[in-house]
């Protein structure tokens, strides 16, 4: 079956989901691509971070070639909502995350649109003091 | 450097008058998905946090020159009675002269708070919270592929989870009608607040 994988600010249309069973079992090459997740001898790891998979429970995250990206997700402390009708499931942030970026007062950089469709980040004002207001049409 | 940012489902279309009309020196920026509220902790428009030159937070996000008196506003011709006028001119200057004082002076500003008091200022994301943006997030997502029915349920959700979150209830509203994000219902939500703020954390400036 294929879906439709929002995780974080990255949008995967058309994954294809192993229908049998619970969670969302993905290929390896899908889970990198889908979340930045790869699933290696230490465990699920990401740039320099692993989290290790404890063995008594490595049925819930691994069968075979196929990594369970829902269970993963439970693990770190994700919000996890799904569609059925429209084939949809969004991966939030871990609360224990974003408390992190948060509190260690490093402004959370973002990336977005104006009007033409030129992107800016915050970053790019860096050695500028920046005022971050927001408004809304409504 | 001021960068303003529209917590706007409804893009361009939504947003391209009000920028054109402002006629914009800095960078107008459209966050259909509200990424930057979920990132800084705002529940309110207009709401403001300060960056320092390495890029660390000076003030978290609060209330950005507006007070509750714009509450007294009659509700069906938008007027403002003289004391309530006079009160949010007052709290608009006293934001802005605040914010040049830190343009003028940094770290050295009264205005511009220790670690400590920006700590003490901030909520702790939880649970409810993240998973309120989760919903709103995948409402949002199913909104933009033209799914409006099935989005309510999301938004919903989330203005459950996050009854503090005046952006979750007015973009819902906004993306029925955009009329209603400030029509009765708005009104009634307001009015029900009775002494809770409507931007709690004003009075800090």
């Amino acid at each position: 079956m294929a879906i439709d994988i929002i995780y974080g600010e990255r949008v995967s249309a058309g994954v294809d989901k192993d229908a049998v069973g619970g969670g969302l079992w993905l290929s390896g090459d899908d889970l990198k691509r889908v979340s930045g997740w790869e699933f290696k001898p230490q465990g699920f790891c990401k740039g320099d971070v692993c989290v290790p998979v404890p063995d008594a429970r490595k049925h819930e995250f691994v069968a075979g070639r196929r990594y369970n990206l829902a269970a993963l997700a439970n693990l770190l402390g994700q919000p996890v909502v799904t569609d059925e009708e429209h084939h949809a499931w969004c991966f939030g942030e871990a609360a224990a995350e974003r408390k992190r970026m948060l509190t260690s007062l490093d402004a959370p950089d973002f990336t977005l649109p104006d009007l033409d469709g030129k992107m800016h980040s915050l970053s790019d004002y860096r050695g500028k003091k920046v005022f971050v207001v927001s408004w809304a049409s409504w | 450097m001021p960068i303003a940012i529209a917590f706007d489902s409804g893009g361009n279309a939504a947003t391209e008058p009000w920028i054109k009309a402002a006629k914009p020196t800095y960078p107008c920026l459209i966050d259909r998905r509200h990424i930057v509220a979920e990132l800084y902790d705002m529940v309110n428009v207009p709401t403001a946090v300060w960056i320092d030159e390495r890029g660390r937070i000076v003030r978290p996000s609060e209330p950005a020159g507006v007070t509750d008196a714009f509450r007294k506003m009659n509700h069906t011709d938008f007027s403002i009675p003289a004391d309530a006028m006079a009160e949010l001119q007052a709290k608009r200057k006293a934001y802005q002269d605040a914010l040049r004082d830190w343009v003028a002076n940094g770290s050295k500003s009264r205005f511009a708070l220790s670690e400590t008091e920006v700590l003490k200022r901030m909520h702790t994301p939880d649970d409810a919270q993240v998973r309120a943006a989760a919903n709103f997030r995948l409402g949002e997502y199913l909104f933009e592929k033209g799914h409006a029915e099935s989005a309510k349920k999301y938004f919903e959700e989330a203005k459950r989870l996050r009854p503090e979150s005046w952006n979750y209830k007015r973009q819902a509203w906004a993306l029925e009608d955009p009329m209603k994000a400030g029509g009765p219902e708005f009104w009634a939500a307001v009015d029900s607040l009775g002494e809770e703020k409507y931007y709690p954390g004003a009075e800090d400036i």
